[in-house]
């Protein structure tokens, strides 16, 4: 065995047992029937599959791709301006990078957190508004969709700052200069120069961005209440309260596989490859 | 002026990231259980420290995060070597994948194998499942970081060395392992975060006896209104922050 085999092996191990071997019993399992007491049971079938397109299910299908479209939009809105700032910011850039990243690595679980704290019925929105008069009873700003792609764009911002930045940061700025010096003013110049060399960042960004909103769970579980239910929350409640791990299984699998998909064409697509 | 405009929309853009965490801060140390300014106090972060739940959440937390972080970082260090040598396809494929699998879908998916496993073998779940899981997801982080290094690392240096003489393992732990030295150090601080800071796949694959910190946090969030959870994450801000910062400055040297 060369040391390289050696090397690589506990990983192909690890990875093996704990990653595939796992998405392996998932898969069979949603090819199986749940038991009586919540098991699992032969005979197989494609009756969980053919309960993901039930109206219900594909509602919450439809609502989770909604929500990620939307935090992708709005991280785009947010972000795309941010990275250009940074972008020629000289000798500061670093330091605005770090501001971007910090947020990123500090817990997701105390930045979702910190967000109840700030919208709850006694929290520090509703407490400001009716100490100044503005509103007599609390606002109900918690469970509901808002609150959720509030809490999914300020957790996933970095995503798309990132690659958008790393675009943005080798934009030649002879470009621009020759833009100007044929006259565009400075929209045109975003509009016809920025915006089309900036593509690749876009859609590295939004892909991004879309993966972790399309699988989210804390997030809307905490600040969407019951109300809010996107996919990652039916595949908890089916393993969980529900103990249904076929149907859960099948839901897992749609969302693995969305997934898996977004991220091959993205590594697919020559725009990636632009930028690493 | 386009300048300015960008620059005060981006400041807005950085404040919505940061303020969160900020607000949290500063009522940490307010002396009043409700969301109204009364005065500083350090009530809320004794009352944490006095905590039994919080201090086993922490315990159980700091064994998990430790044992996870020193073992993934060593096989995500040997495995991003072995890829740089030659490509793996699948093993690279599966790490990546890994890493936009989604937490929840990882979570029931590993706790579908435990609860197959314990079919044949006499085990619960507890600290050990956990800590299986922590390293299962962390190897990705920590191959990434050492990749990132070794992307600028000259291979011409190990050839050197063999040319001289030194044996496949000598020209690795003489030659590269010392230069990687920084770089793992970062990645294992990284995966020391990844695993402190875990909710998803934890609550799904831990004990009734393995409840981790984020788990009392959810836990107590959920209750309702408390300080103590103010004070506890901002104390969780602070120490991430460090942390991550130094990991940051390792992978710069």
């Amino acid at each position: 065995m060369s040391l390289r085999s050696r090397f690589l092996l506990p990983a192909r191990v690890w990875m093996a047992l704990f990653f595939a071997a796992p998405m392996a019993i998932v898969l069979s399992y949603s090819f199986l029937t749940r038991g009586e007491y919540g098991g699992v049971e032969q005979p197989w079938t494609v009756e969980n599959f053919i309960r993901l397109a039930d109206p219900i299910y594909l509602s919450i299908l439809w609502r989770s791709i909604w929500i990620a479209g939307l935090s992708t939009a709005l991280c785009a809105l947010l972000g795309f301006p941010l990275a250009l700032f940074i972008s020629r910011s000289g000798r500061r850039r670093n330091l605005y990078l770090q501001l971007v990243l910090l947020p990123f690595w500090t817990s997701f679980l105390v930045r979702t957190y910190a967000w109840l704290f700030i919208l709850r019925d006694t929290g520090l929105v509703n407490t400001v508004l009716m100490r100044l008069n503005i509103i007599a009873t609390p606002m109900q700003l918690l469970y509901n969709d808002r609150a959720v792609l509030l809490g999914l764009v300020c957790n996933f911002l970095p995503f798309f700052v990132l690659p958008m930045y790393a675009t943005l940061e080798r934009l030649d700025p002879a470009l621009l200069e020759a833009a100007a010096d044929l006259g565009a003013r400075p929209f045109a110049t975003l509009r016809r120069v920025i915006i089309p060399v900036s593509a690749p960042g876009f859609v590295a960004g939004s892909v991004l961005v879309f993966i972790p909103c399309l699988g989210a769970y804390l997030t809307p579980d905490l600040l969407g209440g019951g109300k809010t239910v996107m996919l990652g929350n039916l595949v908890q409640n089916q393993f969980t309260t529900a103990r249904d791990w076929p149907f859960g299984s099948a839901a897992s699998l749609v969302l693995m596989l969305a997934s898996a998909l977004l991220l091959a064409s993205l590594m697919r697509s020559r725009m990636a490859r632009e930028l690493t | 002026m386009k300048r300015k405009a960008l620059g005060i929309y981006s400041a807005f853009v950085l404040a919505f990231l940061h303020a969160p965490l900020l607000i949290l801060i500063v009522f940490s140390f307010n002396s009043s259980r409700f969301t109204v300014w009364e005065g500083f106090s350090f009530r809320w972060y004794r009352a944490a420290m006095n905590d039994p739940q919080l201090a086993d959440g922490l315990m159980n937390s700091l064994i998990i995060a430790v044992v996870a972080a020193l073992l993934s970082t060593l096989i995500g260090t040997l495995a991003a070597y072995g890829i740089w040598r030659q490509r793996s396809v699948i093993l690279s494929g599966s790490l990546y994948l890994s890493l936009v699998t989604p937490e929840i879908v990882t979570g029931v998916s590993l706790l579908a194998l435990f609860q197959w496993s314990f079919r044949f073998l006499h085990m619960r779940l507890g600290l050990h499942t956990v800590v299986i899981s922590h390293i299962a997801f962390s190897i990705a982080y920590v191959a990434i970081v050492i990749s990132a290094r070794l992307r600028n690392y000259d291979r011409s240096l190990e050839e050197a060395a063999m040319d001289l003489g030194a044996s496949e393992w000598h020209a690795f732990s003489r030659v590269t392992l010392p230069s990687l030295a920084p770089a793992i150090a970062a990645a294992g601080l990284l995966a020391l975060v990844v695993s402190f800071d875990d909710y998803v796949i934890t609550s799904l694959v831990a004990g009734v006896d393995s409840e981790t910190l984020p788990m009392v946090i959810y836990a107590m969030a959920r209750r309702g209104v408390s300080p103590v959870v103010n004070a506890v994450s901002a104390l969780i801000v602070v120490a991430f922050g460090a942390i991550i910062l130094l990991s940051q400055r390792l992978q710069e040297k």
